[in-house]
């Protein structure tokens, strides 16, 4: 019943039913106390999008017994819920949590770092703002004094100029005066420090003549520069903190806890940390393992693909090895966990990937690599213009006055504006499709690639199987086979489900039989099993071998109906993707860590002649290695838990939505969509930013080249300063907005609907 | 002259109101969520009571 989405209410059924939600204790281990009794839980809500999603979730979920109210954020895809804390809590989170997947709107818990609000922006705004009113103000009086103000007037107005700016300068530059003198202490140099003396010097001096009556005051210049210099910071800030929180909102897929065992038999909620070797964790089916452990009971299906990139489950049972991360899919297991979570398969990856991302740190940005030859140029520019003027005049009040407006001048107020206004730009385009970016030099360095190398399981290929011989089957066989796949979690089922959407849910008397199957008995049709061959008939007929464990066979009362089979379907726009990429001159190759005959097959479909296959963890990173050594510049695109080391190796990388956590986390962009179009575009995108960021650099210089002349023979007064530096600027702001032309949003996805993706998109409100 | 005496403080006060109310609305949180502000305008429900 979510509010405007038609037809895709049975999708988000499944996707209900798949993905509860968070369990009560964590919602209340989460949530944080407000006084008066009254508690608050914050909750991610993806699929919120529109004002009706806002007023629906509002009005219900007040209507649940304890919940005091609710207001949905719509920017960060919020809801925060206020509840009562009358020890009867427990069971009015755990209603919030069913309600909110029964409205179609499954939630999950931000992360322990995920506070919400973000102090650096406010600040940088709060800056922004108030350099603002200063520029305006002490503009209001510059205007008068060249508009032929004299004398008394001038003097009068230059002062309160300099009353308004310096608390402005105080205040606002505050960004730029810390990030310089961080810089100098350690004997570098950035762009901060000729910003940061420009301003400060051009104060000074403007407030020397001031005193002394003189003609030439820079307030205006130092405060409008710290407003356009502030503008690109604010920008920059902006986009990269969009798509933090973006990748952030999506699901996690690591636990934060689970439900341990003791001797008595007691369950019992722990936090992650508290689960120690030795204990015995309980899971049920849905739930993934948050700790390295050994099956201690029962048996079932396990979902390994974020661990090894194998995509078909395995069974386990007594004695089977569990790895943190893998997801139980039917049956409840007993684990015992044998390392500690901090020691688990998962913290190893992550160490694995500390390691490899030495290899990128190497890489410098664009705008640090042109500050690093502009900033020493325009400090020697202004320094020689002083002796100059100092040697042929003797002039010092004229030759510091030439001096500083040379470094007003030459300040980078267009090559500050030249990089942050693209990437945002370009941040804007790529979101538009569906992409997420982490920060700018990721750009930068898709730009330079000229090698991709796929990851196959869940990036390449959907990461889930999908039934490929409906049309070998008797339609009412298939429908029948549906309704009973229905009731069960086992993605086979579910694909089975899926692939008859209007099935009904049948009338069965339903029992899942974990690691085996489903039983379903309707009253006159007589006991239907539908699973492995060896459980559909247990008379072992021969011929239903089950090799590839990808078949599904529906008996009824032991006699074979159909047999259904299943394969991991390639993801949609994957060859087209491949092809634009190699017309966009990237060799491409795969490193799979599945079966050699899997890989082959795919590598051979999509038309790409490396591949390696049975590939670990460590063999992908020295795969990236030896690339890297070949002088190539490689784009890594994967999803599991075992290619974030190398997505953190690479020079570049890119992973889907529905990638494990420390994936996603490793890879400079995300993208929601299905389509592996999002790879061409976001190289097409960061291309063209990259040529627009050059270009804004050519006219940044141009400006300079005639600028500067002007202001070493000592023509440059406040006036000329002023229009030549906000002209610049204004130039470089249009030509960066260039970029929003060209490119068609990416078409709408229907079939997209990655676990838990923050801002897919859904059909338009009728 | 004496205009001047009274134009600019008053262009510094509004100026500063200005200011003032930016700086004011940042802190109470009504940019907090520019995308629900947008639809909650168009809801008619919102301007009676909670229930």
């Amino acid at each position: 019943m979510s509010c405007c989405a038609p037809g895709t209410e049975t999708a988000a059924e499944l996707d209900a039913l798949r993905t509860a939600g968070p369990a009560a204790d964590e919602m209340a281990m989460a949530s944080r106390d407000l006084g008066g009794g009254l508690r608050q839980c914050d909750l991610i809500v993806p699929a919120v999008h529109c004002g009706a999603c806002i007023t629906l979730l509002e009005r219900e979920l007040p209507k649940i017994d304890g919940v005091e109210r609710a207001r949905v954020n719509l920017s960060t895809r919020r809801a925060s819920v206020v509840y009562r804390a009358d020890g009867a809590e427990g069971r009015a989170l755990a209603a919030v949590s069913d309600r909110l997947a029964a409205l179609g709107y499954p939630a999950h818990l931000p992360g322990p770092d995920d506070e919400g609000g973000d102090p650096v922006f406010r600040e940088l705004l709060k800056s922004l703002a108030v350099a603002g009113f200063a520029a305006m103000n002490v503009m209001l009086l510059s205007v008068s004094v060249w508009s032929g103000a004299d004398a008394a007037t001038r003097d009068l107005f230059h002062l309160i100029s300099a009353l308004i700016a310096a608390p402005a300068l105080a205040y606002s530059g505050r960004v730029f005066f810390r990030s310089a003198w961080n810089a100098v202490r350690h004997g570098r140099t950035n762009m901060d420090v000729p910003i940061s003396l420009g301003v400060i010097l051009a104060y000074a001096i403007s407030m020397y003549e001031t005193l002394s009556h003189g003609e030439h005051a820079y307030f205006d210049a130092s405060v409008t520069l710290l407003f356009f210099l502030l503008a690109g910071r604010t920008l920059d800030h902006m986009m990269r903190e969009r798509a933090r929180s973006a990748v952030r909102n999506l699901a996690r897929l690591a636990p934060r806890g689970a439900f341990v065992i003791d001797a008595e038999g007691r369950r019992e909620y722990r936090a992650l940390a508290e689960i120690g070797p030795g204990m015995r964790v309980a899971l049920a089916a849905g739930d993934r393992s948050p700790v390295d452990g050994i099956v201690l009971e029962g048996q079932g299906d396990m979902d390994f693909a974020l661990v090894t990139g194998e995509s078909r489950p395995v069974r386990v049972e007594k004695g089977t090895l569990v790895p943190a991360g893998t997801l139980n899919l039917t049956g409840s297991l007993v684990v015992e966990a044998t390392r500690a979570a901090k020691d688990s398969f998962l913290s190893e990856m992550v160490a694995m990937m500390e390691a490899a991302e030495s290899g990128r740190a190497g890489y410098r940005r664009l705008a640090d690599r042109a500050s690093a030859i502009y900033a020493p140029v325009v400090h020697l520019t202004a320094l020689v213009t002083l002796i100059g003027w100092v040697v042929t005049t003797g002039d010092w009040r004229f030759a510091t006055l030439t001096a500083v407006a040379v470094l007003i001048i030459t300040c980078p107020c267009a090559l500050g504006l030249a990089v942050p206004v693209v990437q945002v730009v370009a941040a804007g385009r790529l979101f538009e499709h569906g992409i997420m970016v982490k920060d700018g030099s990721a750009m930068e360095r898709l730009a330079e690639a000229n090698h991709v190398v796929f990851d196959k399981t869940g990036t390449l290929t959907r990461g889930r199987p999908m039934l490929v011989n409906a049309d070998e089957v008797a339609a009412e066989d298939l429908a029948l086979a549906a309704a009973i796949a229905r009731h069960s979690r086992h993605p086979l089922s579910r694909a089975l489900a899926a692939s008859v959407p209007d099935a009904g849910g049948g009338r069965f008397e339903v029992e899942e039989i974990a690691g085996e199957g489903v039983l379903a008995r309707a009253a006159p049709g007589g006991t239907y099993r539908l699973g492995r061959a060896s459980f559909a008939l247990p008379g072992g007929e021969a011929g239903a071998s089950d090799a590839e464990g990808s078949e599904v066979v529906l008996s009824r009362d032991g006699r074979l109906l159909a047999t259904f089979r299943f394969a991991d379907d390639i993801r949609p726009g994957a060859p087209r993707a491949v092809a634009e990429l190699a017309e966009a001159g990237l060799s491409a190759e795969i490193v799979s860590g599945d079966r050699e005959p899997a890989v082959a097959a795919l590598a051979r479909r999509l038309g790409i002649a490396t591949f390696m296959a049975g590939a670990r963890p460590a063999d992908k990173v020295a795969r990236l290695e030896s690339l890297r050594q070949e002088g190539r510049r490689t784009l890594m695109v994967g999803d599991g838990l075992n290619d974030a080391p190398a997505l953190a190796a690479a020079h570049v990388s890119m992973a889907p939505a529905s990638a494990a956590d420390v994936g996603r986390q490793a890879a400079d962009f995300v993208f929601l969509h299905d389509d592996l179009a999002a790879v061409p575009t976001a190289l097409a995108i960061s291309r063209r930013a990259g040529k627009l960021i050059r270009q804004n650099f050519a006219l940044a210089i141009a400006y300079n080249a005639i600028a500067v002349p002007v202001a070493i023979l000592g023509y440059a007064s406040p006036l000329v300063a002023a229009v030549a530096m906000s002209s610049s600027s204004v130039i470089v702001v249009l030509n960066s907005l260039r970029l929003r032309r060209g490119f068609r949003p990416a078409r709408v996805e229907t079939a997209a609907r990655p676990e838990g993706a923050a801002g897919y998109e859904r059909p338009v409100p009728a | 002259m004496t205009n001047l005496l009274i134009l600019i403080p008053v262009a510094l006060f509004l100026g500063g109101l200005g200011l003032g109310a930016f700086l004011w609305s940042m802190k109470s949180g009504q940019y907090d969520d520019l995308d629900g502000a947008s639809w909650r305008i168009l809801d008619d429900g919102d301007d009676r009571p909670a229930e």
